[in-house]
């Protein structure tokens, strides 16, 4: 199996704001492995995870007819740590994905999302990325939409806070659209933290740490809204400001 | 109580502010008018702390405090209330959430103990009835759609919550209509009207200063106040315009 044995670079489209050192110390075999998920027709099943440790994890996903497939994940890793999700949605599937990288130092943290639409599949990806330091924060969204593949609905948008200069955030969406009578949208910002914001806020006598941590808090908070789950919801957002907390600015 | 000696003040490298001095003591309340550019919103933003407003000479002492020695979080928390001609939109952040967190910072900063959340509802809820504000809207973001007039209903809401010694009110009347303005102004005299109080009321207009009595009225122009008086200077003004008043 040459083909597994082959490591990829930044040259490949995928890898392009990958860490160049990490891949050129990593085990072709390890990396060539991938997490196989499949949901059954009409099924629904929602995953999250919590990037703690630095490295790549990749899922492939089927979700059959009319089934539903939800992934939250957080990226609070380092020094590089991706998370891939590669998902083939089958004919009114639907596809739900919500991320958060935050990190500061060198971290690299990206999310990487290939979606294949079958006709009347839906998706939707919401990515929030919080950088400080010198890290990086990315967003590789590639949306599939074959020849025949009518009435398809996908959707994503990225945005990036950078918290200092030096910072930074790349987004990459790609949008490959075979079919005529489709949806298909995508939106993304790089900023900073709101400073007239940051100004009322302390008007009111909110310290400026206090300030940071309520306007992050509602800023990624758009990336795991559609979680249902009220408990896992929380312990993210709690995760993700806990890492926040580190951040000795 | 608030001491504003000789200011000066650039923003974006312009002087705005060109040696404003002011004295106001507790109990009273102080009308600022003047055309727009004159300096008034750079006034209250430079009390405020606001960054990029910059004190190139000058002083104001609040309480006998150095006012410029406190970063703006502490200003609010020894007192001073800024009311902003335009409240800032904060997506994500619910109102009753963002003044909980702000009055509670400002008690902790004093060494007092922090309101439960009872107690915390249980104070909106007397401000909210005082300024006629509906409390379901403490349920959304902060000021995200609400109209002009919702938002300076809300801005005295708060300042009933936190209490303050001093409140600098930005056109606070600006976006009201008569009703409203009625409403406002009877919160303000309801909050801030007291021995140990004092307010700097900037505004265009005479109507709010008919439910809002000042003690003395000035006008500023060119960053400096040029003619100070009684109520009375702010009819004159109101007939006869900036020009006539100040020439």
């Amino acid at each position: 199996m040459s083909h597994a044995a082959t490591l990829p670079t930044r040259r490949d489209e995928d890898w392009r704001y990958a860490d160049a050192d990490w891949l050129a110390a990593a085990d072709p075999v390890a990396l060539g492995q991938w997490r196989e998920v499949a949901v059954p027709e009409g099924e629904t099943l929602r995953e999250t995870s919590v990037l703690v440790e630095g490295g790549v994890t990749r899922l492939r996903i089927r979700v059959g007819k009319r089934g539903r497939y939800e992934h939250f994940a957080l990226n609070s890793a380092g020094r590089y740590a991706r998370l891939e999700l590669e998902v083939a949605l089958e004919e009114g599937a639907h596809f739900t994905f919500g991320g958060v990288t935050i990190g500061g130092g060198e971290k690299l943290q990206e999310f990487v999302t290939r979606v294949n639409h079958a006709p009347r599949s839906t998706s939707s990806q919401v990515v929030r990325a919080v950088q400080w330091g010198r890290s990086t924060g990315n967003f590789l969204g590639r949306i599939e939409i074959p020849p025949g593949s009518q009435q398809v609905d996908a959707a994503q948008n990225f945005k990036a806070i950078l918290l200092e200069k030096g910072a930074s955030a790349n987004a990459k969406p790609e949008l490959e659209i075979h079919a005529d009578d489709v949806k298909a949208a995508h939106g993304a910002a790089i900023g900073a933290l709101d400073e007239k914001a940051g100004f009322y806020m302390a008007a009111r006598g909110i310290p400026p740490e206090v300030a940071r941590k309520l306007l992050v808090r509602a800023f990624i908070a758009d990336a795991f809204e559609a979680l249902e789950d009220e408990t896992q919801y929380d312990a993210l957002l709690e995760k993700a400001l806990a890492a926040l907390d580190e951040a000795a600015i | 109580m608030l001491e504003i000696n000789n200011l000066h003040a650039t923003v974006g490298g312009k002087q705005i502010l060109n040696g404003l001095t002011l004295s106001v003591g507790a109990g009273e309340v102080h009308a600022i008018m003047g055309p727009n550019g004159s300096g008034k919103s750079t006034l209250a933003y430079v009390l405020g702390g606001r960054p990029g407003y910059e004190v190139t000479q000058g002083s104001v002492s609040f309480n006998g405090q150095d006012l410029f020695a406190l970063e703006p979080h502490e200003r609010a928390a020894a007192g001073l209330f800024l009311g902003f001609q335009y409240p800032v939109e904060i997506p994500g952040v619910s109102f009753a959430q963002f003044l909980r967190e702000a009055a509670n910072a400002q008690r902790k900063a004093r060494g007092e103990s922090e309101l439960s959340g009872g107690d915390f509802l249980k104070l909106a809820r007397e401000k909210a009835a005082l300024l006629k504000f509906d409390m379901e809207m403490l349920k959304r973001p902060v000021n995200v759609g609400f109209s002009g007039g919702e938002k300076k209903r809300a801005e005295m809401v708060q300042m009933g919550i936190l209490d303050p010694k001093f409140a600098v009110l930005d056109e606070t009347d600006s976006g009201l209509d008569i009703d409203a303005l009625r409403v406002v102004g009877d919160g303000i005299n309801a909050i801030m009207r007291a021995p140990d109080k004092g307010v700097l009321l900037i505004t265009h207009y005479q109507r709010l200063l008919e439910v809002v009595r000042p003690d003395k009225v000035h006008v500023l122009a060119k960053g400096r106040i040029v003619k100070s008086g009684g109520p009375e200077l702010a009819l004159e003004l109101e007939e006869e315009g900036y020009e006539a008043v100040t020439a």
